[in-house]
């Protein structure tokens, strides 16, 4: 018992420690301006695809779902208002979130870790290079910007998924549509999403990196660390959302 | 093939390991261990797998930090330094990792630059492409620039590894198992630009092996690792004129078996 609580304040120490050094890097000169465009690049745009998809087919199947309900009080013109709510305030940044966890998390934890085996890391390090500042800001800095931008993606590919889903038995105009979209958000929600979205990206870059850069060596390792990012970023952007809705409601 | 004399000044001392002890968990790795590496030497650092070998030179170049002792490189200690200290002075140490550890993500132009543009930051593109080019040609591999790491003999990314630690013009050299996985005439390609770099660079070099072939061409003194202990040192002839048990293997098992 006392040497698990031991380890758990080493293992605090160290995530501490990363952090500090990550926060160090990110802001002091000189800036890896080309490499946080390259990772912003493999992690935002090639994420693209399979965004698109999910966020289709989330919009379309949400409005879907959600039609019977609101067809029992005569209420389905009032589909529009209710998908944009559902969608900005809590399946836009969630479901980017929960997709990048999982495309990007294990991306990231998987390459790091094979660095690390390879002995690629200890080989910036001993060429006098700085590996937080090159591996670690790099990444942590292309999902905070990267996320928010998929998830205005995701928000705008998921209503468009609901419009499609409304006009397959109803007769609505996009302007119509969007027009109700646009009455029934106001600016906090937008607030609240682009919120959300930094937490959720700086937290999978952050989770990925710490997990890939610590990993134990050996081939055993790439995989563990690849599962790990994946399950300690989602695991942590859900107790994140959990937060963010009671510290919202709050502010409300 | 045995390496020509190379006239070494026994008074000035690049590195020197002082009571170093390291140990992982339960695992003594060296114990109370001392080693002087002279300017211009090469040193090699024989012993079997697993003795620490690697360890010794990880703790030099600051990868691990030693339980007990100093480490003394070029006036500073190694296990003192702060990070911006240790990241100075790792500019001066070339380290040749034994699987080269290339970036497998960059071209060998971009493994080439990588140290260089972040450590001298006001060369112009010009001398970039021109310190490459010579560093890489100095080691035959002109023509493999634009080339990926994966694209690569073992030979060529182990010599591609040791030009992209010359790049920063060190003074001390660290070669981590430079022959292991090669065929013959790789290894003599590899011995012999060991040497080479000793003499265009005036490098002093430790060279960690257990490859007898090129402990004798490369090593101008030799030391053997027993027990997490130096227990011999001095020339080939000297460490293996012995009827110790623990020594007459190696011999036996590279030059009769």
């Amino acid at each position: 018992m006392g040497r698990k609580i031991e380890n758990l304040l080493i293992e605090f120490a160290r995530i501490h420690r990363f952090m500090m050094s990550f926060l160090r890097e990110a802001v002091s000169p000189p800036y890896e301006f080309k490499e946080i465009i390259r990772q912003c690049y493999e992690i935002g745009w090639k994420s693209f695809p399979l965004i698109s998809l999910t966020g289709f087919i989330v919009g379309f199947v949400f409005t879907k779902q959600s039609r019977p309900s609101l067809e029992e009080f005569g209420a389905t013109s009032w589909l529009p208002a209710l998908i944009s709510i559902a969608i900005v305030r809590a399946l836009a940044p969630l479901v980017t979130a929960l997709i990048a966890s999982g495309k990007v998390g294990s991306q990231i934890g998987a390459e790091l870790s094979s660095m690390n085996v390879t002995e690629q890391i200890d080989a910036m390090e001993v060429s006098g290079t700085n590996p937080t500042k090159f591996l670690i800001s790099t990444r942590i800095i292309a999902t905070t910007i990267s996320i928010p931008i998929l998830c205005f993606y995701v928000a705008g590919i998921g209503l468009l998924g609901g419009y499609l889903s409304i006009t397959s038995k109803d007769d609505l105009s996009f302007l119509a549509f969007f027009t109700q979209v646009f009455e029934s958000i106001n600016i906090k929600d937008i607030y609240a999403m682009v919120i959300r979205a930094v937490v959720f990206g700086f937290t999978i870059g952050f989770a990925s990196t710490y997990v890939g850069y610590y990993s134990s060596k050996g081939t055993e390792g790439v995989g563990k660390a690849a599962n790990s990012a994946v399950v300690s970023s989602m695991f942590l952007v859900f107790i994140e959302e959990l937060l963010i809705v009671q510290l919202l409601s709050l502010i409300n | 093939m045995e390496k020509s004399n190379v006239n070494i000044d026994r008074t000035d001392v690049v590195i020197n390991v002082d009571a170093v002890s390291k140990s992982f968990g339960d695992l003594h790795v060296l114990r109370d261990v001392d080693l002087k590496l002279y300017n211009g030497e090469n040193l090699v650092v024989l012993g079997r797998s697993g003795t620490g070998k690697s360890v010794l030179i990880k703790l030099i170049s600051g990868l691990l930090t030693p339980d007990d002792g100093n480490i003394n490189v070029l006036g500073e200690i190694v296990n003192m330094l702060d990070e911006r200290g240790l990241r100075q002075l790792r500019q001066r140490i070339g380290f040749s990792f034994q699987n080269s550890a290339l970036y497998d993500s960059m071209t060998v132009r971009e493994n080439l630059e990588f140290p260089l543009v972040r450590n001298k930051r006001n060369l112009t593109r010009k001398e970039i492409n021109s310190e490459v080019e010579e560093v890489l040609d100095g080691v035959g591999l002109l023509q493999t620039l634009n080339q990926m790491p994966s694209e690569l003999s073992g030979g060529q990314r182990k010599r591609i590894g040791i030009a992209r630690t010359l790049i920063l013009r060190p003074d001390i050299m660290l070669y981590d198992e430079p022959t292991a996985g090669l065929d013959p005439i790789t290894c003599l390609d590899v011995n012999t630009l060991i040497n080479e770099v000793q003499e265009r660079y005036h490098t002093s070099s430790i060279i960690i092996t257990h490859d007898l072939s090129c402990a004798k061409m490369v090593g101008d003194r030799m030391v053997m690792l027993l027990d997490g202990k130096f227990e011999r040192q001095g020339t080939f002839k000297e460490i293996f004129d012995t009827d110790d048990e623990r020594v007459k293997p190696f011999y036996d098992y590279n030059f009769i078996v």
